[in-house]
């Protein structure tokens, strides 16, 4: 019975999570025609989310293309069928590794680095000081980051995957010799506009779902060291989980 | 740069009677212990008011009751005559630009410098010039002796400076009222000599409404024009410092000579020592 009880228990504070959640993003989303007034702060943080993860997304997004690049050359020259290499590639990074990695990558630079960024602003009164200055903490800090995040992750997704065709190309076609007119040729003619939008709806699910944890994990973040250092490590946890599951569903959808 | 407001009076007693803060019974509990019960106090206008009282008994939460960042279980805090508890968010933030707040640690936006920090407020509510803005921004400066500072960042400044820049900051908007949280914790003599000078400048220069929560009595002897003690959830005393030395209750006479026992007790409660050192159990 108390297993039973505990069970219960545990579900209804998973629904009052998510409700908690819910009502996060609706404060947020209030806010929005407020923010909307004032782009900079909203550029500023594209700059904080997006420019600053380019690095990793770029060298991540080069080491994937060229790996794949191998391992596709493998498989298909069994079937004696290099010349596909291109499409496979292409597909695999607009549809799955592209947004997939993209979003890790994000959860892992910038998400931790917002939560922190946040969990220390309550941990420091910096976000009571705003309040008391009849200044929004969650329109001046918390909304900007998270629009931030959502736009700037397509932004990356998309690097990634060029970055990572580049490296493909690198090594298929400069290294192991596939014919490059034949590459990119079945490349444009099998990937289609509806392949490129799975990547474009992804990315932007996993742009909101990565920012909106990483925002509200630091909001919520106990003000102590040890609080902010759970809610860090509770937003790439979080995010990778949610992340995988979310791809799942929306290829089970697409598909 | 005071904005006026729109907030609707809810009652007019207090600026009648001088008080620009009234509690009256607040109650509030948190996770069922009980913070105040029945506690009732008036900030005069114009005046210095000190809360005082041992560790732990809410003066922090009074704080934020005050300003509207928590709300009691039941009673009414009226500013100005607004009870502001009920007031809607709008509301309250028109009602926050009346108040300024120095906290303990000064709260300064880490992403940003000195001078920058002190124009925050004025670049969030006004669309004053940047060049008027400079100027605003050096003259408060320059009241808390920190103009030289302008360009420093925040990790740059020592505790002492970091609070008189929150200062300059809370006074940006030329508030009416201002909130000293425990303003004297960790400061040298020296910072702590500059802050009592500043709030009593900040006083008799501007007539601003002063609340200093503090447990610092020496200074609050020379600063103070009126003392609250707060102990057990209620008001235990109040009155000018002379009249608190000679209170007859218990709790302020161990407060006010800083007495290691009485109505505070030095121990923690807990079971009987010899028994708890002779049983196997911790």
């Amino acid at each position: 019975m108390s297993q039973l009880q505990e069970l219960i228990e545990s579900m209804r504070e998973f629904a009052r999570s998510i409700g908690a959640v819910v009502l996060f993003l609706v404060r947020m989303l209030g806010t929005l025609p407020r923010l909307l007034l004032r782009p900079r702060l909203i550029v500023e943080q594209i700059y904080n989310t997006g420019a600053l993860s380019l690095v990793i997304v770029m060298i991540c997004g080069m080491f994937i293309g060229m790996v794949m690049g191998l391992q596709f050359y493998d498989i298909l020259a069994r079937f004696g069928s290099e010349e596909a290499i291109g499409v496979g590639a292409a597909l695999g990074l607009l549809k799955e590794l592209g947004p997939v990695v993209t979003a890790l990558l994000f959860a892992g630079r910038a998400g931790t680095a917002l939560a922190s960024e946040i969990g220390l602003m309550r941990a420091t009164d910096q976000l009571s000081a705003m309040e008391i200055m009849a200044v929004d903490p969650i329109m001046r800090v918390v909304t900007p980051r998270f629009i931030g995040g959502v736009i700037a992750m397509p932004l990356l997704v998309a690097i990634f995957i060029a970055i990572g065709l580049f490296g493909v190309q690198l090594v298929a076609v400069q290294q192991l010799g596939v014919e490059s007119g034949s590459f990119w040729s079945q490349m444009r003619s099998s990937v289609g506009v509806d392949d490129v939008t799975d990547g474009v709806v992804k990315s932007f699910v996993f742009g909101v779902a990565c920012s909106l944890i990483a925002v509200y994990e630091g909001f919520t973040a106990v003000p102590t060291a040890e609080g902010v250092g759970r809610a860090t490590t509770r937003t790439v946890v979080i995010s990778a989980v949610l992340i995988l599951i979310l791809d799942y569903m929306l290829t089970a959808v697409m598909l | 740069m005071a904005q006026s407001t729109s907030v609707d009076m809810q009652a007019s007693s207090p600026a009648a009677s001088g008080n620009l803060v009234e509690i009256q019974d607040v109650h509030y509990s948190v996770g069922g212990r009980s913070i105040f019960a029945g506690l009732t106090l008036s900030i005069p206008r114009g005046r210095i008011t000190a809360i005082m009282g041992p560790s732990g008994t809410g003066k922090t939460t009074l704080m934020r009751l005050i300003t509207g960042q928590i709300k009691p279980d039941s009673g009414q805090i009226l500013f100005d005559g607004s009870n502001v508890s009920t007031l809607r968010r709008a509301d309250l933030y028109k009602l926050r630009l009346r108040m300024g707040m120095l906290f303990q640690n000064g709260a300064l936006l880490t992403d940003r410098n000195v001078f920058e920090n002190v124009a925050f407020p004025l670049r969030e509510h006004t669309k004053l010039p940047n060049e008027l803005i400079r100027h605003i921004v050096l003259t408060k400066l320059q009241a808390v002796g920190l103009r030289g500072a302008a360009g420093l960042t925040v990790p740059e400044l020592s505790g002492g400076m970091a609070r008189r820049v929150a200062l300059a900051r809370a006074m940006a908007t030329d508030p009416e009222m201002l909130i000293y949280d425990e303003p004297f914790t960790g400061l040298d003599p020296i910072s702590m000599g500059m802050i009592v000078r500043l709030v009593r400048q900040m006083n008799n220069a501007l007539g601003i409404t002063s609340i200093v929560v503090s447990h610092d009595v020496e200074e609050l002897s020379i600063l103070a024009d009126m003392s609250y003690i707060i102990a057990g959830g209620k008001v235990v005393a109040k009155g000018s410092f002379t009249e608190l030395q000679d209170h007859p209750s218990e709790i302020v006479n161990q407060f006010m000579k800083g007495l290691a026992d009485g109505p505070v007790p030095f121990h923690y409660p807990a079971p009987d020592y010899f028994g708890q050192l002779l049983s196997r159990n911790a």
